[in-house]
């Protein structure tokens, strides 16, 4: 970092200068996290918050915008990718803030721990268009315990013949989990695409009980 | 090109943005400063150019949160007569370890000075970005900072061998 050292005797001053306690400055880095959060939120600017859940499918991403919860992120999906792309596609205003989806983060938790059948969060379903929507839209319609088409999905969405189009809806949920994709599974009764893997999609039908 | 998200920008720059405050507003408004210099950048990103200097950027802001303090504080403070450039006492243990010292050599300098050396050496900006955010020339950046860094010498390496700061 210090590249700049022209003058002698500027070494020994640079390193007094910036010698801080590690463990101080963690504790001060927090605090003004913290402030710059609370600050955002009150002017409007915060666009996007995030934390990170441990799930027994691994740690999920929790991103929400004004509005509700905008993303679900598998760890295969990469985090950081992910929080780069939500960056390029709502804005790059993005900061850490658990105590925002403390709320999405509570129900996870009851849903992993077989206290949840549903959720109740309000949802930004803006990464999602068209078709895909109306797809999205559908999922909450299949309960929990039971599974459905590929092709009844398409049919609930209104395009009987859109089997494929479909398949991909529930393959690019962006909010996986809360938005039950893992339940539409393939006519031959294999599990088909999921953006968590298909370990990950055996797993939420399993605790379950629907296979 | 896209932005990376915010939070990236603050965990990578934050620290140092924290010392160069420290070095130029003091410790007691250092917090302040800050605060209010990545609530300005966290407004303004979006439409930061693709490619810019972030630290230059954000050390910019800071710069100018720091004049509007000082406006701000003079416009709260009795007017006084002619004062000398007096150091800041506040966030100074009264019995001297090193850095307290050193903090108080640093609040003792001209304001220019104290703004070159933290610019270029705690920023790490060259002298052209040092020279853009002070107005003057890179070169009038370079001996402020020269001036600055012997004046803390004097005053803080001296203090090392004889035990007190004259």
């Amino acid at each position: 970092m210090m590249s700049a050292n022209d003058t002698p005797g500027a070494a020994e001053l640079l390193a007094a200068l910036t010698g801080e306690a590690p463990a101080g400055d963690e504790e001060t880095s927090r605090r003004l996290h913290a402030r710059l959060v609370a600050a955002a939120a009150q002017a409007g600017i915060l666009d996007v918050t995030y934390r990170t859940v441990e799930t027994p499918v691994g740690p999920l991403l929790l991103a929400a915008t004004a509005e509700g919860l905008v993303r679900v992120a598998y760890a295969v999906e990469d985090h950081d990718a992910v929080l780069g792309q939500l960056a390029a596609r709502i804005s790059p205003r993005v900061l850490a803030d658990p105590a925002r989806l403390e709320t999405a983060a509570r129900e996870l938790d009851e849903y992993f721990t077989g206290r949840r059948t549903g959720f109740d969060l309000p949802l930004d379903l803006r990464l999602s268009t068209g078709f895909r929507r109306l797809v999205l839209a559908a999922l909450p319609g299949i309960a929990y315990g039971s599974t459905a088409s590929y092709a009844a999905m398409a049919a609930a969405a209104g395009s009987p013949r859109a089997v494929r189009a479909a398949g991909t809806a529930c393959a690019t949920n962006p909010l996986p989990v809360v938005l039950p994709c893992h339940r539409v599974i393939k006519s031959d009764g294999t599990l088909g695409r999921y953006a968590g893997g298909e370990a990950a999609k055996q797993a939420l039908l399993t605790l379950e009980g629907a296979a | 090109m896209r932005h990376e998200p915010f939070e990236t920008i603050v965990a990578r720059h934050g620290p140092t943005v924290l010392r160069v405050c420290r070095a130029v507003v003091g410790p007691a408004a250092a917090e302040d400063a800050w605060s209010e210099t990545f609530l300005a950048a966290l407004r303004a990103y979006p439409g930061l150019p693709p490619g810019s200097n972030v630290e230059a950027w954000l050390v910019t802001i800071a710069h100018r949160k720091a004049i509007d303090q000082a406006r701000a504080a003079a416009r709260r403070a009795v007017p006084a007569g002619d004062l000398p450039d007096r150091p800041a006492r506040d966030g100074l243990p009264g019995a001297g370890d090193a850095a307290s010292d050193l903090r108080a050599a640093l609040a003792k300098l001209p304001l220019k000075q104290r703004e070159s050396v933290a610019y270029h050496y705690l920023a790490d900006l060259p002298y052209a970005e040092v020279a853009a955010i002070l107005g003057g020339t890179p070169e009038a950046a370079r001996r402020a900072a020269a001036d600055g860094i012997a004046a803390l010498r004097r005053s803080y390496l001296h203090h090392d061998e004889e035990g007190k700061a004259s």
